[in-house]
């Protein structure tokens, strides 16, 4: 049997860059996507160091969709974070610290949906297109990180205090002449 | 991975919100402060002794039992970015289908209201509520007016809904390959095959007992029946939630069903439940809603019409008019995608303008919906028991069936498993039923949606509730419907249209069940 040329459209990359372009140095404490059909992500950060810019992988093929053919975490929220102690809501451990950084990539890998084709369709770095990473308003990410666990908590609490408290009455003053319904 | 301890401790303060200011959590305090006055208590030991005291005496196993009714309805953990939607159903096109699916029945259930002219809710003027609450046991007595009412929709509707389900970021090409989806559903989800279904249904295994099974007449009882029923008395008089559900799972004797499915569902006697209950009775004698004419044509149409389920009308009544006053249902759209109608009404000050929720409960019954309650009914006959227990499977398990989610027990996931339960294992079956204008899921649908209630007869049914139970799961269901296909699969094989193929599986009542799912699972080679 013949092989058969599948058409596949390349798209262009677009590299994250972080931090201000003139301060070189940035640690990296947490990265969080929401996913949208990526089956398997690697991280690579570029690193300044000795005066050299260097790329480094710090994170390779992390499975975000277990089954690529159904759809189990392919809309879900996921972080990635530097310390081990904190691998929440499937994030997980750097390989390397990301100090220092002053751009990254991520590099996602989808599956065709027939398998039987094989090759994953991944993307290739072109040119770079440059978009600064927004830390503006976010507290110290070292305070930030030893207390995560305590703010989680917290807000949960908060959250769930919204909704804990049943009120019970459905009426207003005792009236429920309700006329017509509408979708929220 | 989710880290295990953030994760636990977020789950604990959690738990521990929602039981703060409950009755359990007053009683609890009082119960501590009067063993204060028990000898035994000492100073240096007192958080000790008191705790001690409160195991003895059996607090300790109804807060344990409390805890684990919560753990059912925990929501799942929550990314800190995710958006509170994204929590109760991550998939965007599912939750744009169900918004879509919520509009239409809203524009149907204002248009009836339109066209008859009668409002969505009144108050009964005083004569009415004398008259109602003097015929409250017999209200199936009635014969009113129901012809110029429909039912606001029907199984088959919904499923047009979900045969309408598509992955947006899923190019569909024409041609099929081995993966094309045969069967009505056309997204992919995660859903267990046999093997894997094995796994999580050991306990339905060639090696163990079951209730279904094992108690038959011609099967000595000290083989498995005698030893089982002796087991079931311990754990009812344990009071153990967790010990009821595992034992469940080879079935509920039928003279100890009532109180495992209680104790499962921990649901109680407490004079508190008798008064919600009543509290409720009084919202129906004041209010009435339109929706309580849906309630009673459904009752008419479906459970009425049932030789096993007719002797349970006025039950059925004063079950679902309650239900649909019950504010506290809310409470299951912290996980249920769906969303509760809204209307704007005029404070009585006339200085506001107020959203509530229609009906009450925010749950619009459909046909059919009054079968999810008619099998309690041969399990509790006081009225505020048996609305509990419905109450609580309701929050739990039905729900689910009827809203567009991707969740494993969801109708969604249930109906896609049926399919590749019988694409895989009876390939040829779901061919030529194909073949021949006859998909499978037109006919499993009506069972999967009510959980076979009114199809299998009441003893069979019950012994497939013990396992939704038992396994906190409607998995069962779907595995019930493709064995049921496999079967009649050699009578299926000779049909040849969509009308004979329904006849044949037109009456379920010989069926039993637990053979059935048995020999699907265990004894089906793959």
């Amino acid at each position: 049997m013949s092989a058969k040329a599948v058409s596949c459209t390349i798209k262009s990359p677009v590299a994250l860059q972080i931090g201000d372009a003139s301060v070189n140095v940035t640690s990296i404490q947490e990265i969080s996507i929401k996913n949208y059909y990526t089956v398997y992500l690697t991280v690579c950060l570029q690193r300044r160091e000795d005066g050299s810019a260097k790329w480094v992988t710090c994170l390779r093929n992390y499975c975000l969709m277990s089954n690529p053919n159904a759809e189990a975490g392919s809309h879900d929220y996921f972080s990635i974070y530097r310390q081990q102690s904190f691998l929440l809501y499937l994030g997980f451990e750097m390989l390397l610290e990301p100090d220092n950084v002053t751009t990254g990539r991520l590099f996602c890998y989808c599956y065709l949906k027939d398998s039987e084709r094989g090759v994953p369709v991944w993307l290739s770095p072109l040119t770079p297109v440059e978009e600064p990473l927004d830390l503006n308003g976010l507290p110290d990410p070292e305070t930030v990180s030893s207390s995560i666990q305590q703010m989680w908590a917290l807000t949960e609490i908060i959250q769930a205090s919204q909704t804990a408290a049943s009120i019970g009455r459905f009426d207003v003053e005792g009236s429920y002449d309700v006329k017509l319904l509408s979708h929220p | 991975m989710l880290d295990e301890s953030a994760e636990l401790s977020v789950s604990i303060t959690q738990i521990v919100q929602r039981l703060k200011g409950t009755h359990l959590h007053s009683q609890l305090e009082k119960q501590a402060k009067e063993c204060l006055h028990k000898p035994e208590i000492k100073l240096e030991t007192l958080k000790d002794d008191v705790r001690r005291l409160l195991k003895a005496s059996g607090w300790e196993r109804k807060l344990q039992n409390a805890v684990y009714r919560e753990l059912h309805i925990l929501p799942p953990p929550r990314h800190p970015r995710a958006p509170p939607e994204h929590t109760k159903e991550p998939l965007a096109y599912m939750r744009k289908a169900q918004v879509n699916w919520e509009k239409r029945i809203l524009k149907s259930l204002n248009s009836m209201c339109t066209e008859l002219g009668i409002p969505l809710a009144r108050k009964r003027p005083v004569p009415e509520q004398n008259e109602l609450t003097n015929k409250w046991n017999e209200m199936g007595t009635d014969e009113p007016d129901l012809s110029k009412f429909r039912p606001v929709y029907a199984p088959k509707d919904f499923l047009e809904v979900l045969v309408g389900l598509k992955n947006p970021n899923n190019e569909r090409s024409e041609d099929l390959t081995v993966r094309s989806h045969w069967g009505l559903i056309q997204v992919s989800l995660n859903v267990r095959d046999i093997p894997q279904t094995r796994e999580m249904y050991p306990e339905l295994g060639l090696t163990y007992g079951q209730l279904g099974i094992d108690d038959h007449t011609h099967v000595p009882p000290d083989l498995f029946e005698s030893e089982h029923i002796h087991i079931g008395k311990k754990v009812v008089s344990e009071h153990d939630s967790a010990a009821a559900q595992q034992y469940s799972r080879q079935g509920c004797p039928t003279g100890l069903r009532a109180q495992l499915w209680s104790l499962i569902l921990n649901t109680t006697d407490d004079p508190e439940a008798i008064t919600h209950y009543e509290q409720l009775k009084a919202r129906v004698i004041h209010h009435d809603l339109l929706v309580d004419n849906l309630i009673y044509k459904d009752v008419k149409l479906t459970a009425s019409n049932d030789d096993y389920y007719f002797v349970f009308e006025d039950y059925l009544y004063q079950v679902l008019l309650c239900f649909s006053r019950d504010t506290a249902v809310l409470e299951h759209f912290n996980y249920n995608c769906a969303t509760p109608p809204k209307s704007c009404i005029q404070s009585k000050s006339g200085s506001e303008q107020c959203a509530v929720v229609y009906p009450p409960n925010g749950v619009i019954p459909f046909h059919g919906f009054s079968m999810y309650v008619a099998p309690l009914c041969f399990l509790y006959n006081e009225p505020s028991k048996l609305y509990s227990v419905f109450r609580e499977m309701y929050i739990r398990y039905f729900f689910r069936l009827h809203s567009v989610s991707s969740h494993p027990s969801g109708i969604v996931s249930l109906c896609l498993q049926f399919e590749r339960l019988l694409q895989t294992h009876l390939p040829q079956l779901f061919y030529h039923l194909r073949e021949i204008g006859a998909q499978p899921l037109r006919i499993a649908f009506k069972w999967i949606v009510r959980a076979f209630s009114g199809y299998l007869s009441t003893d069979q049914l019950l012994l497939l509730w013990d396992r939704i139970l038992g396994y906190d799961s409607l998995e069962i269901v779907a595995v019930l419907a493709a064995a049921v296909f496999a079967f009649r699969a050699e009578n299926l094989m000779e049909v040849t249209s969509l009308a004979s193929a329904e006849a044949v599986l037109a009456d379920l009542s010989t069926l039993k069940v637990m053979p059935l799912l048995q020999i699907f699972l265990f004894a089906t080679s793959v």
